[in-house]
C-alpha cells in the first residue's frame, strides 16, 4: 500500500520537480533582479538584500516597473507585439485551416505524405529557413527576380525590413503549429454528421458554418493559441526580416539586456510579457475543458 | 386513431393497378470491380413500412443510400412520389434519414437537434419551436430539450434521431437500422413504438436491418437481400411460410434442409428422396423427375415423440442435445442417416419426464410443413 502510493508520489514528482527546476526558479530570479537597482559591476544589479551591521536590510525597488509606464516605448512595444501576434495568427489560421481540413479529408496514404510535408521544414534549423527568406524577400531576390521577369512590376518590391517581411516569415515558421492541433480535431469528425446536416437540407456551405466550424472550435483555439503566445515574445524574425520601425517586445527586451546593459529594465519588460501571456493561456485552458465536454 | 390510408391493412402490393409511390428501377452500384448492388428493382407502396433484410455486405445500406442521395447509382433509376430523383442532390430530396449511430450534433442541444431541419428550410423560429415541442411529445421526449446529445441514454438519444428524421414530415424516411445499438428488452419495446408512430404519421419507412425478428415484427412487407440483390419480396408470413430458395429459408428463422431429388411427380403425390428416406410434400407443378432440390422444414412443425408418429414423414433418431429455453426446448436430433434435424416442442406445466439425451425417439411432420426448394 504504502509502496504503490511512493511509487504514485514518484511519478508526479519528475514533472514537477522539471517545472521547479527549469521554470519555477529560473522564473524567481528574474522576478528577482527586476526589482533591484542596476549597477555597474558584475552581476550588474544591486543585491535584493544583505547584512548591514548584523541586521538583514531588504532593497526592493519597483522603480523598474513605473519607469515602464513613464517610457511610451514599451507600452507601444506590448501593443505592436500583440497587435502583429493578433494579426499573423489570424493569417495563419486563413491559410492553415483550408491545409489542415484539406489533409483530414484525404483518403489515408496521401493524408500522410502531406502531413509529412507540413513537418519537414523542421528538419531544417529554423535560423536558416529565415534567412533564407532574406535571399528570397530582398530588393535583388529571387521573388523579385520571377515577378519583373514576368512582368508583373516594373521595379523591385520592398518587402524586406518592413512588417510585410516579418509577417511573411512569422507565418511561415509557425503555421505547422497552426495545422497539427487542428488536424487531429478535423481528421475525428464524424462524416455521417455532415450527411445528417445534408439530409436535414442544409447546402455544403451550410453545413461546413453549423456543423465543421463550431465542431472544430478547441482545434482552432489549440492551434491559435500555439501561434499567438510564441509570437509576441518573437525576437529572431523581426531582427532578421524587420526594418527598425518594427516593434516588438523580443526586441526591446534583447536591447535592454544586452545594448544596454539594464539588467533589472530587462527583467521587469520580461515578467510584464509574462503577465500578458497568462490571458490567452487561461483562454485555452477553459476552451480545451469545454472541448473535453464534447 | 389515425386517419391515414394504412398500408398495413389495405396491402396495395396485392393490387396489379396499385401505383408504386418509390420506383427503384433496374438500380446498380459498382465500387470499383465490385457490384454493391447488383441490378435490383423494388416497388414500395405509400404507407408502408418496408424492411429490406440482409447479413452485413449484402448491399442494403448502399441502397438505402441511394435513396438519400448519398450515393449516385452507378446505373438505374430511383423515382419517389412521382419524381426522378436522378441528379437530385441529398439536401433538396423529400427523404429523411435516421442514421445507425444516430449521427445527432454534438454541440446543440435536442430542441436544436430537432429544429436544425426546419430552421434550414426557412421555417421562422417560433413556428419550428413549436413543432419541435410536439414531435418531442410524440416521442416522449419532453422536458429533455435543453440537455445535449452525451447526456441522454442510448434510447432517448433513438428517439432524438427518430424526431429530428420525423419533424421535416418527409415523404419517405429511412432508417439504417434503426434499433441495432439498443439492447435487446428496449429495442422489443421500441419496435412497436416504431410502428405506433409510423401509423400515426402515415410516412412510408424503409428500415435496414439484418436481424429478422425485428424486420418480422415490424414490416408490412420484407425484402431479403443477399450479394447485391433481392432474393425474395413478400409479406412476412409469405416469407416464413414459402421461402423461395434455401438462402432466404435459411437466414429467416431457423429451419432444416433436406438435400434430395425428384422421385415422384405426379399432380396427386409428390415425393423426393433424400439421404434419410423418402419425404411427402404437396403436390407442386413443373418439376420434373430426378430433379435436384432441397426440401426445408421448420423445427416447430416437426412432432417429437418416444412413441411412433402418426404424419406423412416419419423418421426414427437420436436426441443429441437438448436446450430448455423457459417457454420451449429445442431438441438436435441425429437422424439413421447422420443427418441433424432441429426440433422445438413448446414445454407442458410440470412435465415429470422430458424426453432428453439419448433416447430415442420418433420425429414426424405432414406433406404440408415440407417446402420444395428449387434453388
Amino acid at each position: 500500500m504504502s509502496g504503490k502510493n511512493f511509487r504514485r508520489r514518484f511519478v508526479i514528482a519528475v514533472p514537477n520537480l522539471w517545472l521547479i527546476l527549469f521554470f519555477m526558479i529560473p522564473f524567481l530570479v528574474v522576478l528577482k533582479i527586476s526589482l533591484s537597482e542596476p549597477r555597474i559591476a558584475i552581476p550588474p544589479y544591486s543585491p535584493l538584500w544583505e547584512w548591514v551591521n548584523g541586521n538583514l536590510k531588504f532593497n526592493i525597488n519597483f522603480e523598474n516597473y513605473s519607469y515602464m509606464w513613464e517610457d511610451s516605448l514599451y507600452i507601444n512595444a506590448y501593443i505592436s507585439s500583440i497587435k502583429i501576434a493578433l494579426i499573423s495568427t489570424l493569417l495563419a489560421l486563413l491559410i492553415g485551416y483550408p491545409m489542415a481540413y484539406y489533409i483530414a479529408r484525404s483518403p489515408e496514404p496521401r493524408r500522410s505524405i502531406l502531413l509529412l510535408l507540413v513537418v519537414l521544414p523542421f528538419w531544417t534549423s529554423f535560423l536558416l529557413r529565415v534567412y533564407a527568406w532574406i535571399g528570397i524577400l530582398k530588393t535583388n531576390g529571387i521573388l523579385n527576380a520571377v515577378l519583373l521577369w514576368a512582368g508583373i512590376i516594373d521595379e523591385p518590391l520592398i518587402i524586406m525590413q518592413t512588417d510585410v517581411a516579418v509577417y511573411i516569415g512569422i507565418v511561415y515558421t509557425y503555421l505547422p503549429f497552426l495545422i497539427l492541433p487542428l488536424y487531429a480535431n478535423l481528421v475525428k469528425l464524424d462524416d455521417t454528421l455532415l450527411e445528417a446536416s445534408r439530409d436535414l437540407g442544409a447546402s455544403r456551405i451550410s453545413s461546413f458554418f453549423r456543423i465543421t466550424l463550431p465542431l472544430s472550435m478547441p482545434g482552432i483555439i489549440a492551434g491559435s493559441m500555439l501561434v499567438f503566445i510564441p509570437v509576441i515574445g518573437e525576437f529572431v524574425i523581426p531582427t532578421l526580416l524587420g526594418g527598425p520601425d518594427t516593434l516588438m517586445i523580443g526586441k526591446v527586451l534583447w536591447g535592454e539586456y544586452f545594448s544596454n546593459r539594464d539588467w533589472p529594465v530587462a527583467s521587469a519588460v520580461a515578467i510584464v510579457m509574462l503577465i500578458i501571456m497568462i490571458i490567452p493561456i487561461m483562454v485555452l485552458r477553459s476552451a480545451q475543458n469545454k472541448g473535453a465536454e464534447i | 386513431m389515425s386517419e391515414h390510408i394504412l398500408a398495413a391493412e389495405t396491402k396495395p402490393w396485392r393490387e396489379a393497378a396499385a401505383k408504386p409511390f418509390v420506383r427503384v428501377k433496374n438500380i446498380t452500384k459498382k465500387f470499383g470491380d465490385l457490384a454493391a448492388v447488383d441490378d435490383v428493382s423494388l416497388d414500395i407502396y405509400q404507407g408502408e413500412l418496408f424492411c429490406l433484410l440482409g447479413g452485413s455486405g449484402c448491399g442494403k445500406s448502399t441502397l438505402l443510400r441511394m435513396l438519400a442521395g448519398f450515393e449516385t447509382p452507378t446505373s438505374g433509376s430511383i423515382e419517389i412520389d412521382g419524381q426522378d430523383m436522378t441528379g437530385v442532390a441529398a439536401n433538396l430530396r423529400p427523404t429523411n434519414m435516421m442514421f445507425q449511430n444516430y449521427a445527432l450534433f454534438p454541440h446543440m442541444n435536442v430542441e436544436k437537434n430537432v429544429a436544425y431541419g426546419l430552421l434550414r428550410e426557412g421555417v421562422p423560429k417560433g413556428e419550428a419551436m413549436q413543432r419541435v415541442a410536439k414531435m418531442l411529445d410524440l416521442v416522449k421526449l419532453d422536458g429533455f430539450a435543453s440537455r445535449k446529445p452525451h447526456q441522454l441514454s442510448g434510447g432517448q438519444q433513438q428517439r432524438v434521431a427518430l424526431a429530428r428524421a420525423l419533424i421535416k414530415q418527409p415523404k419517405l424516411l429511412l432508417l439504417d437500422e434503426p434499433l441495432g445499438a439498443l439492447d435487446k428488452k428496449l429495442r422489443e419495446e421500441t419496435q412497436f413504438e416504431l410502428i405506433r408512430i409510423q401509423e400515426d404519421l402515415g410516412v412510408t419507412f424503409i428500415v435496414v436491418t439484418h436481424d429478422q425478428e425485428e424486420a418480422m415484427t415490424l414490416s408490412t412487407r420484407i425484402g431479403v437481400m443477399d450479394a447485391g440483390k433481392i432474393v425474395q419480396i413478400g409479406e412476412p408470413r409469405q416469407i416464413y411460410e414459402t421461402p423461395d430458395s434455401k438462402y432466404v429459408a435459411d437466414f429467416i428463422g431457423s429451419v432444416n434442409i433436406f438435400d434430395g431429388e425428384v422421385d415422384v411427380a405426379a399432380p396427386d403425390l409428390m415425393r423426393i428422396n433424400t439421404a434419410e428416406g423418402p419425404v411427402v410434400c404437396e403436390p407442386l407443378a413443373g418439376l420434373t423427375a430426378r430433379q435436384k432440390l432441397h426440401v426445408a422444414v421448420r423445427p416447430e412443425r416437426i412432432k417429437l415423440s418416444r412413441q411412433p408418429v402418426e404424419a406423412a414423414n416419419t423418421m426414427r433418431g437420436m436426441v443429441q442435445e437438448v436446450a430448455y429455453m423457459g417457454n420451449l426446448s429445442v431438441y438436435r436430433v441425429q437422424l439413421a442417416g447422420g443427418q441433424f434435424v432441429r426440433v422445438t416442442a413448446a414445454n407442458g406445466l410440470h412435465d415429470e419426464n422430458p424426453i432428453s439425451w439419448d433416447e430415442e425417439v420418433y420425429i414426424g411432420w405432414s406433406a404440408a410443413a415440407s417446402t420444395v426448394l428449387t434453388q
